[in-house]
C-alpha cells in the first residue's frame, strides 16, 4: 500500500506492507533511530512518539493507520540546535542512564505535559506509567518532568 | 596523590546525554551497514524433549531467505559456549549454541534463518518444522537434586554440578554454646534482569582483510573477543568487538551468548553483514536469570544478641546450561554471609543443580543480594525470638571502626567503614523512635504499620585477579595530543553508568585542564587496549584507579619535558591547574605546551621517548566493602494487601565520590530494582518448564507510580585499596533494599502473627495470609 507519512515536518512517502509496523516505519525506512524498540508489546513505552500531537506506542500501530498524519519522533523536538525543555530537564536532573527508554519517555511526558502543563508529582508518575525504566528508579524523571512544567510555564507566561 | 577538586566531587552534568536525550546514539540495531541480512532464530517449545528431525526445506524457499542453518550445520564449526568459572569437580556440559540431540530449556536455540529483512526471516521461521519427543521434566532444583530425578545430562549421571563449601571456625561448637538457636527456610526467588534494550548483534565480515567486525550489545568487548575467536576459529587480532551505546546490563550481558557466535560464523560463511536483535520474549526466556537459591539458615546466638555462629544449607537452581559464570555466583553469596557483623563461625554448604530452565548467571549484586537477604532476614527473626529491638541487636555485632580491616570467617578482609554512622544517621532521619511510636498508634488503630531496617555491606571493586576467572585488573591510556586536547581510552565498558563524565572528571582535575577537553572513549577492541569490562561495581574503583594512574604517569613524563624547558631541576616544580611552575625565573609552562614540545621534540632532554601518553593496567590489593543502612516504612492496605511505602531512607557509604549526581542515580535505580524483588518481580515455570512470564506484561518490572521518592544522605570512609579511594556504588541500592523493604511488610504483619514470608511480597499472598 502507499503511504505518506510526515515525519518531523518532511513527509515520507513509501509502498508497504499492510502489517508493517509504524515503529519500523519510522526506523527503516524513514531512517530515525531514536526511537527505540523496547517489548514489542506495548507496555514498555519505548517506542513512543507523537502522532497528530499525542503520545502513541509506534510498536502497536501499523504504519498505514499512520497515513497522513503528522508524527514527531524524538529527533524532532529540539529546534535550531536548542534542546526541548523537556530533553533539557532530562539533562538537567540526571533523568537517564542508559538512554534506551529516554526518547519514549520524553515522548510521553511531552504528550503529558500537552495535556496537563502543571502537574503534581502523582500525576506524572502516573502519566507515565505506560513507560518503563530499568536505571533511574524514575524520581530524576518525575524531577525532570517538573523542571520542563515550570520552565515551559514561565516561557508561556512570558509569551503572555 | 593529589587532585584539583574542580571536577571532583561535584554534580556535573553527564557528557553523553545531549546525544541520547536526542535519540541520535547509536545502540547496535541503529548501526546500519547496507545490504545487511537479517536473522531470526527458531526456539525450543519445549523445556526437554529429544529432537528426531528437523525439516527446513519450506523456509528454505520462503520469500528472502538466504539460508537456514540447524546444529548439524554447526556442529564442530563454533566452539561451545564457554562457562569460566572454575570449581573442583565442577561439571560443566557441552552447550552448542543450535541444539543437537535434545532441547533442555524453553527458548533454546533449534535454528536459525537468514533473509533480507526481519519480517521475512520471522516468516520463516514459523515454516520449519521440528519432531520432538517430549521427555519428563524437573524444575525445583531441590527435587532435581534427588536420586529419582529425570537427568538433564545424562553422561553425568546426576543433576548436582557442584557441591561447594565455605568458611571457617568452629560451627559445631558455635551452635553447642547458643542460648538460642534461630532457623529459617528462605527462597529467594528467579528474577530477569529486563535491560530495557535486549541484546543484539551485528557481524560484518571482510573476506579480503580475513576480518570480523562485530558490534554487540555487551558488558565486556575484550573478554567477549578473547571468547569469540575461541569458538569462532578466528585469530584474536583479527576480531573487533565494538559495544557501541549499550541500553543496561545490570550483568545480563557480562555473558558470552549463543548468538554472538551464530551471527559472527554467518557473516563470515555468507560473507555478508548479518544483524539479530533479541526480541523481548527471547530476552526473557534466553538472556540470564539471577538469583534462584532456596535453603535454610540457622544462627547460633547468646541471649545478650551475640552472634556466634551460621550455617546456611543452600541449593542453587543453576538452569540447564552453564554460561559464562553460573556456577560462581552462589559462591559469592558463602563469601558474603558474615554481613557486617562479627560472626565467628561460618559455613556454607551450596549445592549447584541443573534443571530444566535458562541459566542463572550474574544479576546486579550478583549472589550478594541473597547473603545480605538472608542475614537482615535473620537478623530481624533473632531480634524477634530474643524480644530485642533489631536495630540494637545489629548494633551490638557491628565490629567497631578501629577494627578494620576486618576478618570475616568467610575468609574476607573488609577494608574500611563504621557501620554504627550510616545507622544513626538513617535512624536520625527517619526518627526511628518515633516512628516505632507511630507504629504503636496505628497499630492501635488497627492499621499495618512496619519499620524495615537493613544494615548492609557489600564486595565490590571486583576485584584482585586471583578471584576472578578472567583476571580483576583494570586498564586505561591517557594520550595529551599535540593540540593538548586529551584521549583517554579505558576497557571499562559503560552502559548507563556515565564514565564518559565522571572519568573526565578525574582526568580533568589531575591535568588541570578543562573537561571539554577531555574525550573518553571505550568499547572498541580495536581502539582500546584490552580490558575487562563494567561489572560488579568495578568502574570508578578498578577503571577509575587505573586512569588516576595513567594520569600520574603523564605527569611525571610531562614535568622531565617541563624542567627542561624551564632549565630548572624536577624536583623545584610544581604542578598547579595544568601549569608547571617554581622555575628560578617565574617562567611557566601548561601540559599544552609540554605536549605540543613531546610531539615536535626540537628541545628535549638526551634520550627523552617523543610523544605524551601512558597506559597502566591496575591490579586491585584487594575488594572493596561499600556498605550502609536502607530503612523502609509501609503500610499494608488490611483490605488488599497492597503495600504503599511511606518512606525509604537509604544512607550508604561507597567511600569516595566522584559525581555524587551520578552516585544519586545509581542507588535509585539500585533501590528500585531491589525493591521489585521484594514487592512484585518473580520469574515463573509451570512444572511442564513453560515460563509463564514470558513477557512483559507477565514480568512486573515496577512503574513510576508504584515506586516511593527516595531519600538519600551518605558516609564517607574512604578505602585505602585504590588511590581515588572511591569504593563502587552500582550494586548497593540492590542490595541494601530488598531485606529493608520485606523486614517492613513482615514487621507491619505481625499482628497476624506472621514472621516470615517468601519474596516477592505481592498483595495476594498477603491477603491470603491475613485472611488464613
Amino acid at each position: 500500500m502507499k503511504i505518506d507519512i510526515s515525519i518531523n515536518g518532511k513527509r515520507c512517502e513509501a509502498d508497504v506492507e499492510p502489517r508493517l509496523l509504524l515503529v519500523h516505519f519510522i526506523r527503516d525506512l524513514a531512517g530515525l533511530t531514536g526511537t527505540h524498540i523496547g517489548c514489542e508489546t506495548s507496555i514498555c513505552g519505548a517506542c513512543t512518539a507523537l502522532m497528530d500531537g499525542k503520545a502513541v506506542k509506534t510498536c502497536s500501530i501499523l504504519a498505514i493507520q499512520a497515513d497522513g498524519a503528522e508524527i514527531t519522533t524524538i529527533e524532532g523536538l529540539a529546534k535550531d540546535g536548542q534542546l526541548h525543555p523537556v530533553q533539557e530537564g532530562f539533562w538537567e536532573c540526571h533523568g537517564l542512564q542508559c538512554g534506551y527508554c529516554t526518547p519514549g519517555m520524553i515522548m510521553s511526558a511531552c504528550g503529558l505535559l500537552r495535556d496537563n502543563p502543571t502537574p503534581t508529582e502523582e500525576q506524572i508518575r502516573h502519566g507515565l506509567e505506560g513507560n518503563l525504566c530499568r536505571c533511574t528508579g524514575y524520581q530524576h524523571i518525575v524531577d525532570a518532568v517538573q523542571y520542563a512544567a515550570n520552565k515551559m510555564s514561565a516561557q508561556a507566561a512570558k509569551a503572555d | 596523590m593529589s587532585f584539583l577538586a574542580k571536577y571532583i566531587g561535584q554534580k556535573v552534568k553527564r557528557t553523553e546525554d545531549p546525544r541520547l536525550v536526542q535519540g541520535i546514539g547509536h545502540y547496535v540495531d541503529d548501526v546500519e551497514i547496507a545490504g545487511a541480512l537479517s536473522v531470526a532464530i527458531l526456539r525450543s517449545p519445549y523445556a526437554h524433549a529429544r529432537v528426531n528431525s528437523i525439516n527446513i526445506d519450506a523456509a528454505k524457499k520462503a520469500p528472502g531467505v538466504v539460508a537456514v542453518y540447524t546444529g548439524k550445520d554447526v556442529e564442530g564449526k563454533i566452539g561451545y559456549v564457554p562457562c569460566a568459572a572454575a570449581l573442583p569437580e565442577l561439571k560443566v556440559p557441552k552447550y552448542p549454541v543450535l541444539a543437537s540431540g535434545k532441547v533442555i530449556f524453553v527458548g533454546q536455540p533449534v535454528a536459525a534463518v537468514v533473509a533480507t529483512d526481519k519480517y521475512k526471516a520471522r516468516d520463516a521461521v514459523d515454516l520449519i518444522e521440528v519432531d520432538y519427543d517430549p521427555l519428563d521434566v524437573i524444575t525445583d532444583a531441590e527435587k532435581a537434586a534427588e536420586g529419582d530425578s529425570p537427568l538433564i545430562h545424562e553422561e553425568f549421571g546426576t543433576n548436582v554440578a557442584y557441591v561447594h563449601s565455605a568458611g571457617s571456625g568452629d560451627v559445631e561448637a558455635a551452635f553447642k554454646q547458643a542460648d538460642r538457636v534461630v532457623t529459617q527456610r528462605l527462597n529467594h526467588q528467579r528474577l530477569a534482569p529486563i535491560a530495557m534494550e535486549p541484546r543484539g548483534v551485528l557481524a560484518q565480515y571482510f573476506p579480503g582483510e580475513q576480518q570480523l567486525n562485530l558490534w554487540s550489545s555487551t558488558q565486556i568487548p575484550h573478554l567477549l573477543r578473547t571468547q569469540l575467536a575461541l569458538m569462532l576459529g578466528i585469530p584474536e587480532n583479527r576480531l573487533r568487538v565494538i559495544a557501541p551505546e549499550v541500553g543496561g546490563g545490570f550483568g545480563s550481558k557480562l555473558n558470552v551468548y549463543a548468538e554472538e557466535a551464530l551471527a559472527g560464523w554467518i557473516s563470515m560463511r555468507l560473507n555478508k553483514p548479518v544483524k539479530w536483535i533479541e526480541s523481548r520474549r527471547e530476552n526473557v526466556q534466553a538472556t540470564i536469570h539471577g538469583r534462584a537459591q532456596v535453603g535454610e539458615v540457622s544462627v547460633a546466638v547468646k541471649n545478650d544478641g551475640t552472634l556466634l555462629g551460621l550455617k546456611y544449607d543452600v541449593t542453587a537452581d543453576l538452569g540447564a546450561y552453564h554460561q559464562l559464570l553460573t556456577p560462581a555466583i552462589p559462591t559469592l553469596t558463602g563469601l558474603m554471609l558474615s554481613g557486617c557483623y562479627k560472626i565467628p563461625a561460618i559455613q556454607m554448604t551450596c549445592k549447584g543443580v541443573f534443571t530444566n530452565k535458562m541459566a542463572t548467571d550474574a544479576y546486579r549484586g550478583a549472589g550478594r543480594p541473597e547473603a545480605t537477604y538472608l542475614v537482615e532476614r535473620m537478623m530481624d527473626l533473632i531480634a524477634q525470638e530474643l524480644n530485642m529491638d533489631p536495630v540494637e541487636l545489629r548494633r551490638k555485632n557491628f565490629p567497631k571502626p578501629e577494627e578494620f580491616p576486618f576478618a570475616t570467617a568467610t575468609g574476607l578482609f573488609y577494608d574500611s567503614g563504621d557501620y554504627e554512622m550510616a545507622l544513626s544517621k538513617a535512624l536520625e532521619i527517619v526518627d526511628y523512635k518515633k516512628l516505632r511510636e507511630e507504629q504503636k498508634a496505628a497499630r492501635a488503630q488497627g492499621r499495618l504499620m512496619g519499620v524495615g531496617v537493613s544494615t548492609y555491606v557489600e564486595i565490590c571493586a571486583m576485584g584482585p585477579s586471583i578471584a576472578l576467572p578472567s583476571g580483576g585488573w583494570e586498564s586505561a591510556t591517557v594520550r595529551v595530543e599535540p593540540t593538548g586536547k586529551v584521549t583517554v581510552l579505558t576497557g571499562i565498558s559503560p552502559h548507563g553508568q556515565g564514565e564518559e563524565t565522571s572519568f573526565a572528571q578525574i582526568v580533568a582535575d589531575m591535568l588541570g585542564v578543562s573537561i571539554d577537553d577531555v574525550l573518553v572513549v571505550h568499547g572498541d577492541t580495536s581502539i582500546v587496549q584490552y580490558g575487562i569490562g563494567t561489572f560488579g561495581s568495578r568502574g570508578i574503583a578498578v577503571g577509575g584507579a587505573a586512569l588516576a594512574c595513567a594520569t600520574e604517569k603523564v605527569v611525571a613524563k610531562a614535568r622531565t619535558l617541563a624542567a627542561h624547558l624551564l632549565g630548572t631541576n624536577e624536583a623545584g616544580l610544581t604542578f598547579e591547574q595544568g601549569r608547571f611552575v617554581g622555575a628560578p625565573d617565574d617562567r611557566s609552562v601548561t601540559i599544552q605546551e609540554v605536549a605540543l614540545a613531546a610531539y615536535v621534540p626540537h628541545n628535549v632532554p638526551p634520550d627523552f621517548e617523543p610523544g605524551l601518553v601512558a597506559t597502566h593496567f591496575f591490579e586491585p590489593k584487594n575488594f572493596t566493602f561499600p556498605n550502609g543502612t536502607h530503612v523502609c516504612v509501609v503500610e499494608v492496605d488490611k483490605e488488599t494487601g497492597d503495600v504503599e511505602i511511606l518512606r525509604y531512607v537509604a544512607v550508604d557509604d561507597c567511600g569516595k565520590q566522584i559525581n555524587p549526581l551520578i552516585v544519586q542515580g545509581q542507588v535509585h535505580g539500585g533501590i528500585a530494582q531491589g525493591l521489585a524483588q521484594a514487592l512484585f518481580e518473580e520469574v515463573v515455570y509451570d512444572e511442564n518448564g513453560q515460563l509463564l512470564t514470558g513477557e512483559l506484561m507477565d514480568y512486573a518490572v515496577p512503574k513510576a507510580h508504584q515506586l516511593p521518592r527516595y531519600e538519600l544522605d551518605h558516609t564517607e570512609t574512604p578505602t585505602t585499596v585504590n588511590p581515588l579511594g572511591a569504593k563502587g556504588v552500582g550494586e548497593a541500592g540492590t542490595i541494601g533494599s530488598t531485606p529493608a523493604v520485606a523486614n517492613a511488610v513482615i514487621d507491619a504483619l505481625a499482628p497476624f502473627g506472621v514472621k516470615h514470608v517468601d519474596l516477592p511480597l505481592r498483595p495476594e499472598k498477603l491477603w491470603r495470609l491475613m485472611n488464613n
